[in-house]
């Protein structure tokens, strides 16, 4: 039978401080190809709001259109979701935040959604700090349609059709560090270890947080020569170090040698704990993150991990000074005060 | 961890929790997608050629493969299949099988086989040496075939012509019968020369409580529960009393007290003095007792038989109470209480049996060991005189049907090899086979949507009407429609989950779609660390870990075959086909293969 979903699940599934089991964080069973990276980075997101407790009905998801943008369908049933046009799931995101500030905003979107028709929003909702997880399903083609190169693909990438790309690929972290982004990451869907605290530190952090998950299209783009392929990831990654997220309960446990981890609170009160590779390496030095992505392209090297972070940002709702309450929590008063506040504040303008 | 050998035949058998449970190891799987599929006789041979009374088991059997059903694990509150009743389904919905028994070949092998005792261990030897040539003679003191499951399983639990008709598959292959005749010498029996003699005579004696005051005056209305039974099945006993009581607490207790009801006990209670729930009966067997209005007193130990006028009015117990130490060791301790006095007009003994080797002479080469029971090799079933065997009851003591038969496959194994002048420890491995279920992508041979109902109940006949006739079988069996819903409940375990490592490449994929988190990549560790840290808590230890080789990234795939439900899920979002699901058919070996 095709695409059964039983209804068993593991009868001792551990439960979290809100109640539920992995299982309240599920969706709909995948149709993406089998092996699709995707599927990992959605059970990724399953694993990280279920261990921060989230209550799925403040999430908001939201994409664009492609393989990654469909797999909003396939995490966080109970949640809120928007699949909007393509490329355009920024301007969406940035409105549902501006309405309703309380909500979590988990935007996902692919290399092409982001990388080409979806640029221009891209690089806007980066600089205005927007509130939310920005995560690009990185894998180098457009599977949908068969598989053509797309814009992050590298230079002499060989994609199934076997016809190398000739074209610069677009690096959107190096694009999100450049554009002001405040938490910028990189991934790779084949690493669950990593990927998962790097999206509880995204889901933490208040402001714009960018994960490039690398997740290899296993039907057009795992192929020997391919850059995007599972072998090829796993050979070149190089990571600045192991994150581990600390919840705002618990206390930091793991003890590193001094001088090779840094501790970093975030802004609701968890922290991040990053145990360093290179001793040189400063998430929170936003030079030192260019020059180490630059390093590792210089000899071929894909930098996954915490790349950079400020966690003392002021996002959009900060930068306009908006009000605290969500509209819908205002009353009809307060949202509308009438021609006399209307008269009073063109008065002062004049 | 060491990669797990998926070669040795027992590790995916294990898998199979129902099958491995089973003592003769019957494919249930397998016999269970006959069911679904309609095909009656087909289920029926599956069974028939592994447990030879699949009529008589679907009804009777103690059922040790349900309290291993998988379905009962997979949420807390899920029961397993009804395996043993859906076994019934294809006994009832057969067609004639004369047709698909094994050819019996007129032309005999020269050899002759002795078997005394016609219960269901002799019968098995029969039905697999009879198909080889043999020549068996069959020994028994009952008027006809059957044994124990004759004598002791009442009518409404077991229609006389159900069993007839499953020990006469076997006799008509052409047993020489010797019935009504009591075998008191076995040293005669061995002068009559013999290639080999089986013994399956079962453990015909039903313990009694002869120091117990007032057991002899009372002796006109104290009955031992088998050889009552026994009475009762061959119509020799019609009635007892309005006022019952049934010592015991095991399955021959439930016979009796419901036999009781159907003979005039009109108060039939049964006493026993363990716990309620310590008892040995099965539950079930105690729920049809408690049905047909039959108390249970637990903890109530026997003082004495009351006798009034020289006749019994009622018995008087000592209240206690189960104090378990340390070990979980259990004694029971009396309350203090004042003895409880139970009035009633007969009582029916069911409280053990043991074996009777009397017939048995001590000087010719047959070693007895520890309380009387003679030396037998657990796997070969021979004794110490070599061409003597035992099996069934008589081998280890009180069991069950279903090991009589796993027992009698095995000692027919060792005959053969016996007389053809082999090593009978020299036994072949069983047979396996293992085949793709894969169709397409998400197409296999088997039904992996199973369905989410919760067990079906069997139908039971009308209580009133019941409990009038000894002859009315109180379940009446699923009919097709409800076996069909209560089959499609299987998991289908058989459908193994196979992994290939070398064509895995660490996607995640089948992680990632477990509905039950089973399987997880992780760094090899010692069995007990990696249980730790697997996906989801690993807490049963009877259940293995399938760990694969190490992959490319140093890690190791690990399943926890656990809560593994079979659904292919995972080899359905393989990329690579390193998961594929293969149905494992494991058969016990039986005399005259290979």
């Amino acid at each position: 039978m095709s695409y059964i979903n039983p209804s068993f699940r593991h009868p001792n599934l551990p439960v979290n401080d809100i109640g539920c089991t992995k299982t309240d964080y599920e969706g709909a069973i995948s149709t993406l190809c089998a092996g699709c990276g995707h599927d990992s980075i959605s059970a990724a997101v399953v694993q990280a709001c279920f261990e921060m407790s989230i209550e799925p009905h403040r999430v908001a998801k939201l994409s664009g259109i492609g393989c990654s943008s469909k797999t909003p369908a396939y995490f966080l049933n109970q949640s809120h979701g928007f699949n909007s046009v393509h490329g355009r799931m920024p301007s969406v995101a940035t409105g549902a935040n501006m309405a309703n500030r309380d909500m979590i905003y988990i935007g996902v979107s692919g290399d092409g959604d982001t990388a080409s028709i979806g640029m221009g929003q891209f690089v806007h909702v980066a600089r205005r700090n927007l509130n939310m997880l920005y995560m690009v399903e990185n894998n180098g083609c457009y599977g949908l349609t068969k598989g053509q190169d797309s814009a992050t693909a590298d230079i002499g990438s060989k994609a199934k059709g076997g016809v190398e790309n000739v074209y610069a690929p677009i690096d959107l972290v190096n694009v999100a560090l450049e554009l002001g982004a405040t938490f910028v990451a990189r991934s790779f869907s084949g690493d669950k270890k990593q990927l998962v605290p790097l999206i509880q530190a995204a889901l933490s952090h208040q402001g714009f947080a960018f994960i490039d998950v690398v997740s290899p299209c296993v039907t057009f783009n795992n192929n020997p020569g391919s850059t995007k392929a599972y072998d090829y990831v796993r050979e070149h990654a190089e990571i600045t170090g192991s994150v581990d997220f600390v919840p705002k309960k618990d206390e930091i446990t793991a003890d590193y040698e001094p001088g090779t981890s840094t501790n970093i609170t975030l802004h609701d009160g968890s922290a991040l704990q990053l145990h360093k590779l290179a001793k040189d390496f400063d998430p929170q030095d936003r030079r030192a993150a260019t020059r180490a992505l630059e390093n590792a392209k210089d000899h071929g090297g894909i930098l996954t991990g915490l790349i950079y972070i400020d966690p003392d940002t002021k996002d959009l709702h900060n930068i306009l000074g908006t009000t605290e309450t969500p509209l819908r929590d205002l009353d009809q008063d307060t949202l509308c005060p009438g021609n006399d506040a209307l008269a009073a504040i063109n008065e002062s303008l004049r | 961890m060491k990669p797990t050998d998926i070669k040795d035949p027992e590790y995916f058998h294990k898998v199979v929790d129902c099958q491995y449970a089973c003592p003769a190891h019957t494919p249930v799987p397998e016999y269970i997608r006959l069911i679904v599929a309609g095909r009656y006789t087909d289920a029926y041979m599956v069974n028939w050629e592994s447990n030879v009374f699949p009529g008589v088991l679907g009804r009777t059997c103690d059922r040790p493969c349900e309290p291993a059903c998988r379905r009962g694990r997979v949420a807390n509150d899920e029961e397993p299949v009804a395996i043993c009743r859906l076994k019934r389904v294809a006994a009832d919905n057969k067609d004639d099988i004369t047709e698909r028994l094994p050819p019996i070949p007129k032309e005999k092998n020269g050899k002759r086989i002795a078997l005394i005792g016609g219960g269901p261990a002799s019968l098995t030897v029969a039905r697999d040496l009879m198909p080889l040539g043999y020549e068996c003679v069959l020994y028994d003191d009952q008027e006809r075939g059957g044994g124990m499951m004759r004598s002791q399983i009442p009518a409404f639990r077991l229609p006389e012509k159900v069993l007839s008709e499953e020990v006469n598959y076997i006799l008509d292959m052409g047993v020489e019968c010797h019935f009504g005749t009591w075998i008191s010498s076995m040293k005669e029996m061995l002068d009559k020369n013999f290639d080999a003699v089986f013994v399956g005579t079962g453990a015909p004696r039903g313990r009694d409580l002869p120091d117990l005051p007032g057991r002899k005056e009372a002796d006109d209305n104290v009955h031992i529960g088998i050889e009552w039974l026994a009475s009762v099945a061959f119509e020799h006993t019609a009635k007892i009393g309005k006022k019952v009581i049934v010592l015991g607490g095991g399955n021959t207790a439930m016979d009796c007290c419901r036999t009781a009801r159907r003979l005039g006990g009109e108060e039939v209670r049964v006493v026993v003095r363990s716990p309620f729930a310590d008892m040995k009966a099965s539950p079930w067997e105690k729920d049809d007792a408690i049905a047909e209005d039959i108390p249970i007193l637990d903890n109530h130990v026997p003082q004495s038989f009351e006798i009034e006028n020289g006749k019994l009015k009622g018995m008087t117990f000592e209240k206690v109470e189960a104090v378990y130490d340390e070990n979980g060791k259990r004694s029971l301790v009396p309350t203090g209480e004042e003895p409880v006095f139970i009035e009633c007009d007969d009582v029916l003994m069911a409280i053990g049996q043991e074996n009777s080797f009397t017939w048995i002479e001590q000087d010719i080469g047959i070693e007895f060991g520890k309380w009387d029971m003679p030396e037998v090799n657990p796997v070969t079933f021979q004794s110490s005189l070599p061409h003597v065997f035992f099996g069934g009851d008589a081998a280890f003591g009180p069991e069950n049907i279903i090991t009589a038969v796993a027992q009698g496959h095995q000692a027919a194994v060792s005959i053969d090899l016996f007389c053809n002048g082999e090593d009978v420890k020299n036994r072949l491995a069983p047979g396996v086979t293992i085949m793709s279920q894969k169709m397409g992508v998400h197409e296999w041979v088997y039904d992996n949507d199973i369905s989410d109902d919760d067990r079906y109940a069997v139908p039971h006949a009308d209580k009133a009407t019941a409990l009038k006739n000894m002859k009315i079988e109180v379940e009446l069996g699923f009919d097709q429609d409800q076996a069909y819903k209560e089959a499609m409940r299987c998991l289908n375990c058989d459908a193994q989950t196979v992994f290939a490592d070398e064509k895995c490449i660490e996607c995640d994929a089948c992680v990632d779609v477990c509905p039950t988190d089973c399987i997880t990549f992780t760094d090899n560790a010692e069995e007990a660390d990696l249980r730790q840290t697997l996906s989801a808590p690993s807490n049963n230890n009877e259940q293995d870990l399938y760990v694969s080789g190490t992959l490319p990234t140093q890690r190791v795939m690990v399943k926890d075959e656990d809560i593994c439900l079979h659904c292919g899920l995972c080899a359905e979002r393989c990329p690579t086909a390193a998961w594929d699901m293969k149905k494992f058919l494991y058969e016990v070996t039986k005399a005259g293969r290979g």
